[in-house]
């Protein structure tokens, strides 16, 4: 039997108000580029947030360690590091181990210990064959963040890692140096949380091995969504609803195998009536799909962007309640909550266009960027000069 | 006649002003209270045999008439109170079980006037339902653990077999109320509310008569322990099947339809002869573990070639949490839960006050059980037992419920008044009886249409509810608990419900 009383709070609902302000950039031809666009475009949305919280997700980041699962560690209890340290030991190969280098930011206060573990998945382990090595990470970080240690590992894929923490953006980019970094995929975020306990867990992104999920608005169906996660064995522990976006792309994609637009229309699920438009296979694909996974549809506003290797996804909640902009230029795909973000950092930009609430706007690498639909009347390319209105 | 130590519980108040002595209230009682001298031109009524049913006083054209409890005060006592004292008069009188119609009417917690439900306030949007779309589409049914597609030329395609599916287009039906504990009008009129609302209603244990046949998709057929009217055709005309084990009013016994309801047409559909008690047996007599429950769903889903879905009816009782998880393993599609004070068209009165527990408790419990067993999604829960309101609709599908079914509150639609005298066939108001005169009181084009305008106003208000929250789509309030919050409730009660204090976050 699932112990769902395992948690921190059995029937609470933490999940974190906020509003936010969200922005990513990805190169489609793999190629890496430093994290000085990626900050300047999230900090000219510095009305977005309140100091509460702001953070990176960068895909390409530790090349030096690239087969390698990349753990994030934050302790709130610093003493329990040699106790988790032995744990991970145990239950992995270390590869390396350091503390996240960051450089002293005098407005940020309360800044946790934070380490990263560089781990192989050793595949003579039993609990190995048994569950697969994914299933067995996820596992093993599910564990350690409900086992009380006041240890918290946010960020577990291969090849990418999260910087996050309690401040403004630029603040938290300084605090970690992101902007020195560099990848082909990032995502960041402003926070706005109105009710938050000012935790660094609590700031965006949330990810659950290689994929991350920045998240503007609000989830109304947290708690029917949490209970459905805590079914299939997931532990919410950050306390906000951001995190349940991140586990339902893992049990989708990752556990049940499905075509990332497959998994987006669970998320953001057509109308009842659409379906009773569309062609009867079609008709009956999503009507199963509602009847199948109804308790991961995401309820509320919300714009969000998801990521994993090789792929960046926008999308918004189906009556796109929050706002989302997406442009392209040459190899590179912007998704930004503003616009303004979007074309501080690249001015020449082939098309921007605002998508339909509930469609996706997918990156993929090797995959021309012409092939992202937008629709059929795309936005004038260039603003009217000001002046002139 | 045996003197009686009981004094009538009702007294009637007739203004002699205002009688113009048409003598409505002499035709319309059932009771035979009310008399026309004609000598004198002149209504008396005799209240002894009043039961409250304010029938007279709601046909009375010059509003002549006041039903008013009888002010007689026992003296005064908090232990034995007029209504304990007045059944020990009835019992030492006839020497029998006391019986009642209608759900539980004591003073027992009620907890969904202790539950408080959400809305949105600036972090996020309200949705105003009459711009946006709202959706109260419900599918009841076995859903698979996982979907499977394959890629082929085509695009993407769907190889999962779905189990049946009901679909409700808002998550409420009318509860199972049988041929011959109510009347066919009655029957009639919820057929057609069920078409017109794109719900289902259910025949309750007593067959369905021919006439009916064709609203047989909106149909759910009961298949109970007397098996009245149970046969091939009554099995596939239906669009579900429902075994019936329990029933919240009466946990643990069977049914008794005296022989004055069964008349010919009841006859002739409960497959019995007239006039003779219909006794349903407290168990089936084919089922006494849960594998031979199993057994029996297979053999209707044989019968029926496994295209509908088959349910089970259940009274909540104290260890209702592993019944249900059983008997979803057993294969059922659904599991109706009818609650405490869930109604009837009789019962013993002390069962019907004495057993089971709330309706809120045991889905509670059950939804969380099922989900601790990762099998809440093979099995639809369908909540009963006294949804008295769309609140009540919002509260229990966010304890965990997909669908309420309603009986009392379908019945008081059609004219109920809540006098508890189902089970002598005197309805006044046309709804539990077979005697034609009294039936043909209800019209069941405006039983029909007084039954779907109470649906369209509770589907209305439950979209301004859901909209308030945020929420667009049922599914995202179904186990929601986020968005309930208790007051006046122990810990142990919100424990048990799973949800918060009011104030706590």
């Amino acid at each position: 039997m699932i112990d769902i009383t395992r948690l921190e709070n059995p029937y609470g609902d933490d999940k974190v108000f906020d509003a936010c302000g969200i922005f990513g950039m990805m190169d489609t031809t793999g190629t890496r580029f430093s994290g000085h666009d990626v900050v300047t475009g999230l900090v000219n949305q510095t009305e977005r947030g309140n100091g509460l919280g702001s953070g990176y997700a960068i895909y390409g980041c530790y090349p030096e360690h690239a087969d390698c699962y990349a753990f994030h560690v934050m302790f709130t209890n610093p003493g329990n590091r040699p106790q988790v340290e032995a744990r991970l030991k145990s239950e992995f190969v270390l590869v390396h181990a350091e503390e996240v280098p960051h450089h002293p930011t005098p407005e940020l206060h309360d800044a946790p210990l934070i380490w990263r573990y560089f781990l192989r998945v050793d595949e003579q382990h039993p609990m190995v064959a048994l569950l697969g090595e994914l299933e067995y990470v996820v596992s093993r970080v599910m564990e350690i963040n409900i086992a009380g240690m006041g240890a918290y590992i946010y960020s577990s894929g291969k090849n990418m890692g999260s910087f996050k923490g309690v401040g403004f953006p630029q603040q938290i980019a300084d605090y970690f140096g992101v902007a020195d970094y560099e990848g082909y995929i990032w995502t960041a975020h402003n926070r706005f949380p109105t009710n938050t306990p000012g935790w660094w867990g609590g700031a965006h992104p949330f990810g659950l091995l290689d994929w991350t999920v920045v998240h503007n608005g609000e989830i109304s169906s947290y708690g029917a969504n949490r209970r459905f996660l805590e079914m299939q064995g997931y532990h919410c522990t950050m306390t906000t609803d951001t995190e349940v976006m991140a586990y339902a792309a893992d049990f989708l994609m990752r556990r049940h195998a499905l075509p990332i637009e497959l998994a987006l229309k669970v998320l953001a699920p057509p109308l009842w009536d659409d379906i009773e438009r569309m062609a009867p296979e079609e008709q009956a694909l999503m009507r199963t799909v509602r009847q199948i996974y109804g308790g991961l549809l995401m309820n509320g506003p919300f714009t969000i962007i998801l990521a994993h290797a090789g792929e960046m996804i926008g999308l918004t909640d189906r009556l796109r309640l929050r706002p989302i902009v997406a442009a392209t230029s040459g190899s590179r795909l912007f998704v930004s909550s503003e616009e303004a973000s979007i074309r501080l950092v690249q001015q020449d930009l082939d098309r921007v266009w605002s998508p339909v609430g509930g469609e996706p706007v997918i990156g993929r690498l090797g995959q021309p960027l012409s092939a992202v639909p937008a629709p059929p009347v795309a936005r004038q390319q260039q603003p009217l000069p000001v002046g002139q209105l | 006649m045996t003197f009686s130590m009981l004094t009538p519980e009702f007294r009637i108040e007739r203004d002699q002003e205002r009688c113009i002595a048409c003598q409505v209230c002499v035709r319309q009682c059932a009771n035979d209270i009310h008399d026309y001298e004609a000598d004198e031109d002149w209504v008396y009524s005799d209240h002894s045999r009043c039961v409250g049913c304010h029938r007279c006083v709601t046909l009375c054209p010059t509003g002549a008439l006041t039903v008013r409890e009888n002010p007689l005060d026992f003296r005064r006592n908090a232990n034995w109170t007029a209504t304990r004292l007045r059944d020990i008069y009835k019992q030492a009188e006839t020497g029998g079980i006391l019986l009642s119609g209608m759900g539980s009417d004591q003073a027992h917690p009620i907890y969904f006037d202790h539950l408080l439900l959400n809305a949105s306030q600036v972090t996020n949007p309200s949705i105003d339902p009459l711009r946006e779309p709202m959706e109260l589409r419900t599918y009841i049914g076995r859903k698979p653990d996982r979907l499977e597609v394959s890629r082929g030329p085509g695009g993407l395609r769907l190889e999962t077999q779905m189990a049946p599916q009901l679909v409700l287009e808002t998550p409420i039906m009318f509860s199972a109320m049988s041929y011959g504990s109510i009347s066919y009008n009655a029957c009639l009129s919820l057929a057609r509310a069920a078409q017109r609302s794109g719900i289902m209603y259910n025949t309750g244990e007593g067959g369905l008569h021919r006439d009916l046949y064709e609203y047989g998709s909106y149909t759910i057929a009961q298949v109970a322990s007397g098996r009245f009217g149970v046969h091939s055709e009554y099995l596939e005309t239906a669009a579900a099947l429902e075994i019936k084990i329990g029933q919240g009013a009466k946990p643990g016994i069977g049914g008794h339809l005296p022989g004055e309801k069964v008349s010919a047409d009841v006859s002739r559909t409960r497959m019995i002869p007239e006039g003779t008690d219909a006794l349903s047996p407290a168990p089936h007599h084919d089922i006494y573990s849960i594998e031979d429950l199993s057994q029996l769903i297979n053999a209707l889903k044989e019968a029926t070639d496994y295209k509908k879905p088959v349910g089970i009816k259940i009274a909540a009782v104290h260890n209702i949490a592993p019944i249900a998880s059983g008997i979803a393993r057993a294969g059922a599609d659904y599991i109706a839960i009818d609650g405490l004070r869930g109604g009837t068209g009789a019962a013993p009165t002390i069962i019907r006050n004495n057993v089971g527990i709330p309706i809120e408790l045991a889905i509670a419990a059950v939804d969380t059980r099922l989900r601790q067993e990762g099998i809440r999604n093979q099995v639809s829960l369908i909540a009963a037992g006294s949804i008295r309101n769309s609140g009540d609709v919002m509260k229990i599908v966010a304890l965990g419920a997909d669908a309420v079914y309603i009986g009392t509150s379908a019945l008081v639609a059609m004219g109920c008044h809540l006098c508890q005298k189902c089970y002598t066939g005197k309805c006044n108001w046309g709804l539990a009886t077979q005697d034609p005169y009294l039936t043909k009181r209800l019209n069941p084009e405006i039983g029909s249409r007084r039954l779907a305008n109470l649906i369209r106003a509770w589907s209305l208000e439950i979209k301004e509810m859901l909209g308030g929250m945020g929420i667009n789509a049922i599914e995202s309030l179904r186990s929601n608990r986020d968005h309930l919050r208790g007051v006046g409730l122990n810990q142990g009660e919100l424990d048990a419900l799973g949800v918060k204090a009011a104030g706590m976050g």
